[in-house]
């Protein structure tokens, strides 16, 4: 019966297989509702800072910072692609870079340049594949994001901004929506789109802050830290796309393999009836013959 | 019952403070700040210090550290940006040059960073392939 002994095998391995898919399941359903709370947990702080962005932005400075004034002839652009450092997490990876792809060829087509920052393996050995300019990147980032690990690949697209060699950038990270649906998003970081909502009215009076020691270091200050929480906050929903994803995927491959199983055995026992029934028969036929 | 001003003293990584206070003292970028309520519109840079809060109904001041940040204040709510790292241009400088250095070695080892993942796809084939013998071994 050497049929019945090589199904036997396959159904071990798929067995075998199912357990570290299950494994990676639970790993990952408990690592996302850490890394959700994470991404809850910056919440407050992005939104304190883009208050005092509006604030700013309704204030009548004597000081126009960069950040905020748009370039007309956009030549070069910064693009910061977040993805994840490790695979196996379904389509998440693939749906962000595919609408960088989208998005790439539309610059080309325009005859814009791009610079890169990648954050995350995956997006980083695509860019590389694709043979385009990496600025900067950052792999490793964890479970755990720090703002901290953030600070010198941001810095190096903001100072490129500053001295004119871009002219505007780019973020490219997956939304979390929930569980179940991650979103990938292009979103613009610079210039920086008018913050203003039309309901503040109060705040469009005649008025500026007091500023501490100088307007220009202190806006300077708050708009990097700005972009900066932006692409915290990016990189940490970027993290729990990954693990809802990956719990999401894992749980698909071990439904699969379940059913792989169930038909293997269901085929297993079709041989061995067969082979029964066949030997009986033989039997049966031989014991007529004398 | 004396006049409060809002605080929300966020950090990038969590919210650390949000309530009530009489006085609000931070420590500026020149030097300790006092904002009581209805203080004129700020914005300041905070060097790293303790933030002191005087509540109400409270004799003790209720004291958040702050490794340096931004300190708005609107006439009623102040809120203090914290930061998560000791920050500075030269360390900022540093950090820059050490994201752009990984991605040169990145690109300079291209081809090598290639042929390791494509080694190590080869070596968990291999891997896979000997487990599978070593079964056939043991079930013959």
């Amino acid at each position: 019966m050497a049929a019945g002994k090589e199904i036997r095998t396959q159904i071990k391995s798929v067995e075998n297989t199912r357990k570290i898919t299950k494994a990676m399941e639970m790993v990952a359903a408990s690592k996302m509702r850490r890394a959700q709370e994470r991404m809850k947990a910056a919440r407050p702080y992005a939104e304190k800072i883009a208050n005092v962005a509006t604030h700013l932005a309704y204030a009548h400075t004597e000081y126009k910072h960069p950040f905020v004034i748009a370039r007309e002839n956009v030549r070069r652009v910064g693009l910061i692609i977040v993805t994840s450092d490790k695979g196996l997490c379904g389509g998440l990876n693939t749906n962000a870079l595919r609408l960088v792809m989208t998005q790439l060829k539309q610059w080309k087509a325009a005859g814009v340049e791009v610079d890169v920052t990648a954050i995350g393996n995956k997006g980083l050995g695509f860019m590389q594949r694709l043979g385009a300019n990496v600025v900067s990147q950052l792999t490793g980032i964890g479970d755990t994001p720090r703002l901290e690990t953030l600070i010198g690949p941001v810095k190096i697209m903001l100072d490129a901004y500053m001295e004119g060699r871009i002219d505007a950038l780019f973020i490219v990270y997956n939304r979390f929506v929930n569980t179940m649906k991650q979103e990938p998003t292009l979103t613009q970081l610079l210039p920086l789109a008018k913050l203003a909502s039309e309901d503040e009215a109060s705040l469009r009076t005649h008025w500026d802050y007091i500023y501490e020691p100088d307007a220009q270091p202190v806006v300077d200050a708050m708009l990097k830290r700005y972009i900066e929480s932006l692409v915290y906050q990016a990189v940490a929903e970027n993290i729990a796309c990954e693990q809802s994803a990956r719990m999401v995927a894992m749980k698909a491959a071990s439904d699969n393999a379940k059913n792989v199983i169930g038909e293997l055995k269901l085929i297993y026992n079709k041989t061995r009836q067969a082979a029964i029934t066949k030997e009986l028969s033989e039997i049966v036929a031989g014991a007529a013959a004398v | 019952m004396a006049m409060t001003i809002h605080v929300d003293i966020v950090s990038a990584e969590k919210a650390l403070y949000s309530g009530s206070a009489e006085v609000v003292i931070a420590p500026g970028q020149r030097g300790e700040l006092g904002i009581h309520p209805r203080h004129t519109p700020l914005l300041t840079t905070l060097k790293p210090g303790t933030v002191r809060m005087k509540l109400p109904d409270q004799a003790e001041e209720v004291m958040i550290y702050v490794s340096g940040g931004i300190l708005e204040v609107q006439p009623h709510v102040v809120t203090i940006l914290s930061d998560t790292a000791i920050r500075g241009n030269d360390l900022d400088e540093a950090k820059a040059l050490e994201a752009k250095r990984a991605a040169e070695d990145a690109m300079k080892n291209r081809e090598a960073s290639l042929d390791y993942a494509k080694a190590q796809a080869e070596l968990a084939e291999a891997i896979a392939q000997l487990a599978t013998i070593e079964k056939l071994r043991r079930k013959i």
